[in-house]
């Protein structure tokens, strides 16, 4: 009998690994990615496999050129888990190549230019969805209304041909029509109370409303996330903090001008609220490790988000927020620590008589 | 009586019905034992017999060394047949001095010290010396002198005495089995110690997944009343020494100071029942009760064996050993690999765990993914992820200042992480690495100091002789100055 003396203890393991937790992940999306899929038709399907087909092959592609071997990585589910995530933040009828570029950015450089997988310090779906939204702002924000979608021949086209006839299904979404109308002279609690017409308060819970693949039925991504929580492969910190965030700045403001300021319910039903709160936010590689860290990473996220959402140009901020939230991250994992036992927080022992309780 | 919550830690799959209703059978002595000098912290022992010699039972065999150190003795009568280095059951597998005796069969007792009678009537002094004379050591595995750690109440004011059979390794049920057949023991061994320390109070620690223990040590523990027994939450590592002692008493260790700074002292059970036996019947350490185990053994048992029994004689008293992966000294949480099977059993050998490939679970690293899991388990508040990133750069000066001293090694972040990255490995590197560079840097410091003084001397030794020299200079010029002025 061999005996193996190569490390030190332990010498058991928690059942956990890298695949289980992104699989667990991928399938808390499963539920809101296949109302969505129900919801905006085949056209969505197409650019959904097109965004995870290219992320796997990007994937691929860059361990080959690192030199690195790709078996263990490609199956460990992170790059299908970041083509999902990119397919879920962008617009359901986009074209094959918004995919593809977005893809590009998301995998090849926001990941493997630094490294590959944990070593990235921006969020790669949300830099491959902020790289296309910049650059391609007309593919990016053109919505579709829910429920219109053509058959499988037409929605190929729509992918992967030249779109066309796309005005008669267009719509808003509710973050966008607000800031329209707003620019427009429209008050805030006019232009919501319009939108609450179209698309009622109902409608917006279960999520039959224009707005990013994935990120229309709050109560679906609600469920995913609540099922990670349950898991534990997410805590509380982070979707609470940035939700929390929102939810208090809108109520507050709206509550001091309705007409200026949408509010707080607002705020988490519409847009990407949810989905950023629970899935991209939380993710692992660009948030701080410690709890104290990811309430003050949630926080930035939500008050940025409302920031951007309410002052900036662009109706949706969640995807900025991240991002400038992850560059913010080292620093926020470098400040604050949790407290080391018998050690003050600033890391000197304790003085005996604070020992003494 | 109220508890405390201790911050992290671990669920992990205890499998200790595997031997938890196994109850203690003795081992027939195997053909040989091997005694290493070095079964305990600090300077190993140094024999006070020869190859050759006839020894008798409970006959001391080498004398500790210095004030941290442990004697080692016969646990049965025999002849030496040699004195040569072996391999340390340690996972270095370095050689180390080791006392060959050959069983005579016939276990004669040597003549042993009186008992004493009255022990709550003598000095503390006198039962530290009986401790220490009998070569008990801290039988949790850790292997401290226990004499020495009996004497923190001459610096320190105690209150507690708090016994540990808190025992939250998984598999372990050595110390289960001995407060569940040894009770009235542990209690008596417990209150002489406390005694020793001067400390008025024994709170006993067990876990709450050995509700049988509990039932019988509070029973036994009835008619003293200065001696209480608390269930405490099953959380690994509770039995840690500084966690168990927040937990019972929420009072938290300073950072380099002991926990009888905060006036408690902590003591395995199986090293009270130790003391319990040398106080009463003068009988120095001679066996263990060791907890072979693990999904690889045929008969997993809980096992009273005679120090020095080879590891290999102790597998096949259980029936052998089949397809394991590793074999451990210890839990399979803090435990050590053993490097060969001929390694004997020792005084901190708690239990021989062999494990299957299933058990261990073991997977290739993966690239760290920053889940923060660990930060959140490590029980002692540190950021294990960070700490392995600058370790694995060799910055151990800034692992170092983030607290990798302060890692108790309990292997929750290890046992938890996802990439099944081997953190304690990287922190078991640091922290031998920068006591290295530590040691080299003092001795650099002190080979500085002493050529400085030495240089100093000679400077000395020079001025004086050329003092002397003006001075004689001085007093031959002096008369012809005096004639010069006259």
């Amino acid at each position: 009998m061999s005996i193996v003396v190569d490390k030190s203890g332990p010498f058991t393991h928690a059942p956990t690994s890298v695949q289980r937790t992104m699989t667990l992940v991928l399938a808390a999306l499963v539920p809101a990615t296949l109302f969505d899929a129900w919801l905006f038709g085949w056209p969505a399907v197409f650019m959904f496999l097109t965004t995870i087909g290219s992320c796997v092959a990007l994937e691929a592609l860059c361990l080959h050129l690192s030199n690195k071997p790709l078996e263990p990585t490609l199956t460990d589910g992170s790059a299908v888990l970041t083509g999902w995530l990119l397919a879920m933040s962008l617009p359901p009828w986009s074209p094959w190549w918004v995919c593809v570029i977005a893809s590009i950015f998301a995998i090849c450089l926001a990941k493997h230019v630094f490294g590959g997988l944990g070593q990235n310090v921006f969020n790669p779906a949300m830099v491959g969805r902020i790289a296309v939204l910049v650059s391609f702002p007309l593919q990016m924000t053109t919505w579709v209304a829910p429920l219109k979608a053509p058959g499988f021949a037409e929605s190929l086209g729509i992918t992967f041909g030249h779109p066309i006839g796309l005005d008669t299904v267009s719509a808003a979404s509710a973050l966008g029509y607000v800031k329209t109308e707003l620019s427009k002279g429209v008050p805030v609690s006019q232009s919501m109370a319009e939108f609450a017409h179209q698309f009622p308060l109902s409608d917006m819970i279960v999520g039959v409303h224009p707005g990013s693949f994935g990120e229309t039925s709050a109560v679906l991504v609600l469920l995913g996330g609540l099922f990670l929580l349950y898991k534990r492969i997410i805590s509380w910190h982070i979707p609470v903090a940035v939700t929390g965030t929102l939810f208090v700045l809108g109520s507050l403001f709206s509550a001091v001008d309705p007409g200026r300021f949408t509010s707080g319910s607002f705020h988490l039903l519409s847009g990407a609220t949810f989905l950023g709160a629970f899935f991209i936010a939380t993710d692992y590689v660009t948030s701080p490790v410690s709890k104290q860290g990811q309430l003050v990473y949630g926080f930035g996220i939500g008050f940025l988000t409302w920031i951007i959402r309410t002052f900036a140009g662009y109706p949706e901020g969640m995807a900025f927020a991240v991002l400038l939230m992850n560059a913010l991250t080292p620093i926020i994992d470098h400040h604050i620590r949790p407290r080391a036992f018998g050690r003050t927080r600033k890391g000197e022992p304790l003085s005996l008589s604070k020992g003494e309780s | 009586m109220k508890l405390f919550s201790i911050k992290g830690g671990i669920h992990p799959d205890y499998r200790k019905e595997l031997t938890s209703e196994k109850a203690i059978v003795p081992m027939p002595l195997p053909k040989q034992l091997h005694l290493p000098l070095q079964q305990h912290m600090g300077a190993a022992a140094t024999n006070t017999v020869e190859a050759g010699d006839s020894v008798k039972k409970g006959q001391m065999l080498a004398r500790g060394q210095g004030f941290i150190s442990a004697a080692v003795h016969a646990p049965t009568s025999g002849r030496i047949i040699s004195i040569s280095e072996m391999t340390a059951p340690h996972p270095s597998g370095l050689p180390q001095l080791t006392i060959v005796l050959e069983p005579d069969g016939k276990d004669e007792w040597a003549e042993l010290p009186a008992p004493i009678e009255d022990p709550f009537a003598a000095p503390g002094q006198a039962i530290r010396d009986r401790v220490a004379a009998s070569g008990i050591v801290g039988m949790g595995g850790a292997t401290f002198p226990s004499a020495v750690k009996l004497g923190l109440g001459n610096q320190h004011k105690l209150e507690i005495l708090l016994l540990n059979g808190a025992e939250c390794e998984p598999y372990l049920t050595c110390d289960d089995r001995v407060m569940r057949e040894y009770a009235d023991e542990v209690i008596d061994g417990a209150r002489i110690m406390a005694h020793s320390l001067s400390a008025p109070k024994v709170i006993i620690a067990i876990e709450g997944n050995k509700p049988q223990a509990i039932e019988i040590m509070t029973k036994a523990a009835a008619t003293q009343p200065n001696v209480e027994v608390v269930s405490v939450p099953v959380q690994y590592p509770m039995g840690a020494e500084r966690h168990l002692t927040q937990a019972v008493t929420g009072r938290e260790t300073p950072a380099r100071k002991l926990t009888a700074d905060v006036g408690v002292v902590v003591h395995n059970v199986a090293t009270a029942r130790a003391v319990h036996h040398a106080v009463r019947f003068g009988r120095p350490l001679l066996s263990r009760i060791v907890t072979v185990s693990g999904g690889a053994v045929a008969e997993p048992k809980n096992i009273d064996v005679a120090l020095g029994t080879p590891v290999n004689d102790l597998l096949a008293f259980c029936g052998g050993v089949k397809d394991a992966r590793r074999i451990i000294s210890g839990g399979p949480m803090m435990g050590q690999p053993l490097p060969s099977l001929e390694v004997p059993v020792v005084k901190g050998t708690s239990g021989i765990l062999a494990l299957t490939a299933r058990e261990t679970n073991e997977a290739p690293t993966q690239p760290c993914i920053r889940c923060g899991t660990c930060v959140t388990i490590c029980p002692c508040g540190l950021v294990p992820v960070e700490m392995a990133s600058f370790i694995r750069h060799e910055r151990l000066d800034e692992a170092a200042g983030i607290g990798v001293l302060d890692c108790v090694s309990c292997g929750s972040c290890s046992y938890i992480c996802p990439s099944h990255i081997p953190l304690v490995h990287f922190f078991a590197y640091a922290k031998g690495r920068i006591n290295a560079l530590d040691r080299e840097r003092r001795k650099q410091q002190q080979t500085k100091a002493l050529v400085e003084a030495h240089n100093a001397r000679l400077e000395r030794v020079a001025q004086a002789k050329r003092e002397a020299a003006a001075r004689a200079k001085a007093q031959s010029e002096t008369p012809d100055a005096s004639k010069a002025n006259a």
